[in-house]
């Protein structure tokens, strides 16, 4: 036992020391994980924050004025253009100046006067759709507080019916507290699965593979000191993502720190025997870097990153469940964000477990026959 | 000329020899495509909601109503606020819709509220369940006010109309996800093949010591670079191709405006991302850190900064300047207004421009740090 601690270390340390040998490398391992996190904690939001608009008002009314006066107030939305003929309406959606044009007819204050309701016209740029629904949404319930205003201003009584809403996990709704768990753990993968990937890819590339089989070390332990150092970064990354959510983004983490990273480890276990597994198929760097990409990217669109599963059809849904990524999001969200206890996220652990079980021991087996 | 023949047919031949590349150069985009066009999407229908009748009288049977027709809404109704929790807490549900028990008292008096709790973690999910849930009550509710209280109005001695808000969508009629996907997806392939494959060859030959075998040969560096670019440039092309005959013929996303200024800008942006790649190459001439790098400063600033997936309305300052320097953000939209807007020439002449200055800049460094080398 003693043997193969002390055999087992000196192969981590190799490992380690080879990764970190070069200073740029050791730059490029975790400067990126702090530059992704901001990058990612500020760009990467589906919040409505602004929208440029133009107003075509045909009314030009004290209503009129008074509802774009309300929209204005907003912060949201902020008026580039006051344009005098509908013919300009398109040409300032065209070059993107304006998201949204707001048409207001002749006819809107004597309608509203005499009794009826009266349209007033959002054109709205959808090229962006999350932008146009959210922008669509926000002038709605902004019109409606108009219209009771109004309606009590003048002494009718408002609609009978409030919405009282509250949102559980994140009170304001804020994209960021949604994404920045998620990259704690998708960081750690990205890294554990390129670093564990090339580890023997490298040394086969330089033939220095062949050397460390005639090592005292059995081929066990050749795999537990490759598939170590990349954990151990990927954590590493894990916890960069982790204090930039927590003290630069100030997101509230509602969890425990032993459950959060009792799951991501069993995380990048998983992610390293998927690893180990391409690097004992590829012949070269090349091919173990190509084949890492070609699984990166559809393990990240289907993992609930940045769009989220359940509106996925029912066979990708099914297709989500062989996706280590799909459990790391959602163990890192939901101890993060909902302080979940292993009760409710304990399922998560099953196929992630299943997956590393099934991984490692293929790697194992890979290696063997594939280097014999 | 023979020597350049002789070069990209060597290049191709590799190429073609690697499975790894079939993988990603062909696999790889068509995986995407289906991904992308029938696997994520944005939108939300048939949210699943718990409704938690405490109040049953007709009613409340009257405000639901609002909310069944809703094709964006699955009301499901459970018993007690407890058994909604314990769906809300598995996710089996995205939001909550309670009716208090004192719901029609108070309606009467004029003044009753619902509680609605979304699951906030999803958070653009809930808002857009919110949204949907206020619109289906506030209907019924503004209707209820002028047929319930009519008296009380007219006591008052005012009547006065609603403001209604009739949307139209331009370029985007039914708002799908979809069609601003699959164009983003274009700039997502292409950058992938152009910036990510072509650095990480390049570097290899570079690690390997064969670049330099090539240079004692009386090829010029010229003809090396431009016998990478071509095979390169041919399997960018083929992406880009296999992106818009999916997203026209299987996505039904129309191509408004001219197919010849399409292909002519996915040709400059191809040549933007080989430049990029070929830089990070020559810079670092370490497959590894070229791996980094490329994945660092041209695939994830694709997918995260173009306003690809995230408005670039939406966020600070800095990002938005950051997200402006990269070409992906022009490649975009240029292939966005192109294929949803038409020929917007403002918009396509400045795109053009910025791509071409990219492409002009971003080769002309990469063959003068080879040649550097080479001196």
């Amino acid at each position: 036992m003693g043997d193969f601690l002390y055999r087992v270390l000196a192969m981590i340390r190799k490992e380690l020391r080879l990764t970190l040998k070069d200073p740029s490398s050791r730059i490029i391992l975790f400067a990126p994980a702090l530059v992704q996190s901001l990058l990612f904690g500020y760009g990467a939001t589906y919040d409505l924050v602004s929208v440029p608009y133009a107003v075509l008002d045909q009314s030009r009314s004290r209503t009129s004025a008074a509802l774009l006066a309300r929209l204005d107030s907003t912060g949201v939305f902020h008026r580039v253009a006051d344009l005098d003929r509908p013919a300009a309406v398109a040409s300032i959606i065209n070059s993107q100046t304006a998201l949204m044009v707001v048409k207001i007819a002749p006819t809107l204050e004597s309608d509203l006067f005499s009794g009826t309701d009266s349209p007033i016209q959002l054109l709205v740029d959808a090229r962006n759709s999350t932008t146009a629904g959210s922008a669509l949404s926000y002038v709605d319930s902004i019109v409606q507080a108009f219209n009771a205003e109004q309606r009590s201003s003048r002494g009718i009584a408002a609609p009978p019916l409030r919405i009282d809403a509250r949102a559980w996990f994140n009170p304001n709704l804020e994209t960021r507290w949604n994404i920045m768990p998620a990259m704690i753990a998708e960081l750690s993968l990205l890294q554990t699965l390129l670093l564990s990937a090339l580890c023997v890819a490298r040394e086969r590339e330089q033939g220095t593979f062949d050397q460390t089989l005639v090592t005292p070390l059995s081929p066990m332990e050749i795999m537990i000191g490759k598939a170590l150092p990349p954990m151990m970064i990927g954590l590493i990354q894990s916890t960069i993502v982790l204090l930039v959510t927590r003290w630069w983004f100030h997101v509230p983490f509602s969890g425990s720190l032993v459950i959060l990273y009792g799951g991501l480890v069993l995380f990048v276990l998983a992610g390293v025997g998927v690893g180990l597994s391409i690097s004992a198929l590829a012949a070269n760097m090349q091919q173990a870097m190509q084949y890492t990409f070609f699984l990166v990217m559809p393990m990240t669109l289907l993992s609930g990153l940045a769009t989220p599963v359940s509106t996925m059809p029912h066979i990708l849904q099914i297709a989500t469940l062989i996706n280590p990524l799909r459990f790391g999001v959602d163990w890192a969200r939901r101890v993060y964000l909902e302080g979940a206890d292993l009760s409710t996220v304990g399922p998560d652990l099953v196929p992630l477990a299943l997956i590393a079980t099934i991984t490692l021991p293929t790697a194992a087996w890979l290696f063997r026959n594939r280097l014999a | 000329m023979s020597r350049l023949r002789a070069l990209t047919l060597k290049e191709m031949r590799q190429l073609w020899r690697d499975p790894s590349n079939w993988a990603n150069g062909l696999a790889l985009p068509a995986l995407l495509i289906v991904l992308f066009g029938y696997g994520i999407s944005l939108d939300t229908t048939n949210a699943p909601v718990a409704v938690v009748r405490e109040d049953h009288s007709p009613a409340v049977a009257d405000v639901l109503a609002g909310l069944q027709l809703s094709p964006y809404l699955s009301p499901r109704f459970v018993g007690s606020m407890k058994d909604a929790e314990a769906l809300m807490a598995s996710r089996s549900v995205d939001a909550i819709l309670r009716v208090p028990s004192n719901f029609s008292a108070e309606f009467a008096a004029g003044h009753a509220t619902v509680q609605v709790i979304v699951h906030g973690t999803d958070a653009s999910t809930a808002r857009i369940i919110q949204g949907y849930i206020a619109g289906a009550l506030g209907q019924w509710s503004a209707h209820a006010a002028d047929r319930a209280l009519p008296n009380a109005a007219g006591a008052a001695g005012g009547i006065f109309g609603s403001v209604t808000v009739e949307e139209r969508l331009w370029f985007n009629a039914a708002n799908t996800s979809t069609w601003y996907l699959v164009p983003g997806l274009v700039v997502i392939i292409m950058t992938f093949l152009g910036a990510f494959l072509t650095s990480l060859v390049v570097a290899r030959e570079w690690e390997r010591g064969t670049l330099e075998a090539l240079f004692v040969t009386p090829v010029r560096p010229v003809e090396i670079l431009l016998a990478k670019l071509i095979p390169y440039f041919a399997v960018g092309m083929i992406g880009f191709a296999m992106c818009i005959l999916a997203a026209r013929f299987l996505f039904g996303v129309p191509l408004v405006g001219s197919t010849l200024l399409l292909i002519l800008s996915s040709c400059l942006y191809m040549l933007v991302a080989l430049g990029m790649g070929l830089l990070i190459s020559s810079a670092t001439k370490n497959q590894f850190l070229a791996s980094q790098a490329a994945l660092l400063l041209s695939f994830l600033p694709a997918v995260f900064l173009s306003g690809f997936l995230f408005d670039l309305h939406n966020v600070p300052m800095v990002v938005r300047v950051i997200g402006n320097a990269m070409p992906a953000t022009h490649f975009l939209e240029l292939i966005k207004t192109l294929l949803l807007a038409g020929n917007v020439w403002p918009v396509i002449l400045r795109e053009l421009a910025v791509l071409a200055a990219y492409a002009v800049i971003l080769l002309g460094a990469a063959t003068f740090v080879t040649r550097k080398r080479i001196a």
